[in-house]
């Protein structure tokens, strides 16, 4: 399944896969908000916050970069989550 | 070959959110043999061509980064001389209480730039070491990446200007190439306790204890090429390179594993002697002197740290 992944700043739309992380969607279209990153869950450089749709969270984020607390008010890094909706996001 | 007191970094340990992930990685990827699991559940890995125990820890933990790195000394009576020369420095030192199984005594202590640093002397050799008598390069085929040695690392904190004169003065270090700001203060460090181009290297940034990458030596340009195609079968995230520094002049790749914490695969650098006259960097050069084809800075390198 493909979504949209919005950044709500810029307006920029990207591509996304249910099956590829929201950070890679962004990444491979050669314009992301990102300027790059360990995709690894690890340098927090993709931290966003999900404003709107559904997600999956596939792969442990740094708690040095993102809290529970934050985790849970849909607080992410970019990296480690793949859409299962439509998405509209901002950099956190 | 050690010149110094320190012969080289021999054991780094690294903190990944990802343990199972991060371990496939460096043992199929990177090409490391795992080593045995300490019995806190962190893995222990070393290279086909490395003698000691192990030279590479991970530990499963909730933010990924950077635990310490330790340097093998020449012998029991300099460990205690460093030592005392450490604490005499000014950094209090304590005597490790973590299991690093096959490790003699280790002294550790916190450098200014927040990092764990420690000494030890004496380890265990491996089991399985490379042939001692009419020796083949090496007894299986190497795996992955076929990296050969953990090489060096590259730290970023504050006050590296405190960190060099450590690792100069206490250690007896040398450092080849250096930067430092037009206004004179410190930028960033490499340092050598060999004839390796550099063991550890430092960039000065504000927030403490964090890395920019560990690095493993390959053979040549070739195993480079071949680090290079196992990347994109493997999907790794690649950062720089294939390449060349100016700055030691190694030829590289910059990737990520699976937890986030970078890695170097390093091959080539010139021979460093202590006698030889230092090379400068000034910062407007430093993107040429970092990535020598690509001419410029690169902007993930500087920012993206674990």
């Amino acid at each position: 399944m493909t979504y949209e992944i919005k950044d709500a700043e810029s307006g920029m739309t990207y591509i996304g896969r249910d099956d590829e992380s929201i950070f890679r969607a962004m990444h491979k279209s050669g314009r992301s908000i990102f300027k790059g990153g360990c995709e690894g869950g690890g340098c927090g450089i993709c931290k966003v916050k999900i404003l709107e749709g559904e997600y999956v969270a596939f792969k442990k984020m740094s708690r040095r970069h993102v809290t529970e607390e934050e985790e849970s008010q849909g607080i992410v890094l970019a990296c480690c989550v793949k859409p299962s909706s439509d998405i509209s996001l901002e950099k956190a | 070959m050690a010149i110094t007191k320190t012969i080289r970094p021999g054991l780094i340990q690294m903190r990944v959110t990802n343990l199972e992930e991060s371990v496939a990685f460096y043992r199929d990827v990177l090409g490391l043999d795992v080593v045995g699991k300490t019995s806190d559940g962190r893995v222990m890995f070393k290279t086909f061509d490395e003698f000691d125990h192990h030279s590479v820890v991970l530990r499963a933990a909730p933010e990924s980064g950077f635990d310490y790195v330790a340097f093998k000394v020449t012998d029991a009576e300099t460990l205690e001389e460093l030592k005392a020369a450490t604490e005499a420095f000014g950094y209090p030192v304590d005597i490790a209480s973590d299991e690093q199984p096959g490790y003699g005594k280790r002294y550790g202590f916190t450098l200014c730039t927040g990092h764990r640093i420690e000494l030890y002397a004496e380890v265990d050799m491996a089991e399985n070491i490379p042939m001692l008598l009419n020796p083949d390069p090496w007894i299986d085929p190497p795996r992955g990446m076929k990296a050969q040695r953990f090489d060096h690392l590259l730290l970023y904190g504050p006050n590296i200007g405190e960190a060099v004169r450590y690792f100069t003065e206490v250690l007896g270090m040398f450092y080849p190439e250096y930067c430092n700001t037009p206004d004179g203060k410190p930028f960033a460090y490499w340092l050598t306790g060999g004839n390796k181009a550099h063991d550890i290297a430092f960039v000065e940034y504000e927030k403490p204890n964090t890395i920019h990458h560990h690095a493993f030596y390959l053979e040549d340009w070739n195993a480079i090429g071949h680090a290079a195609d196992l990347i994109g079968k493997h999907r790794v995230k690649r950062d720089v390179g294939p390449t060349r520094h100016a700055i030691t002049r190694g030829q590289t790749i910059y990737f990520f594993e699976p937890s986030g914490n970078r890695i170097e695969t390093y091959a080539g650098g010139y021979a460093a002697y202590p006698d030889n006259p230092k090379r400068q960097w000034t910062v407007d050069e430093i993107g040429r002197g970092l990535f020598y084809y690509e001419g410029e800075l690169i902007p993930s390198f500087l920012e993206v740290v674990t």
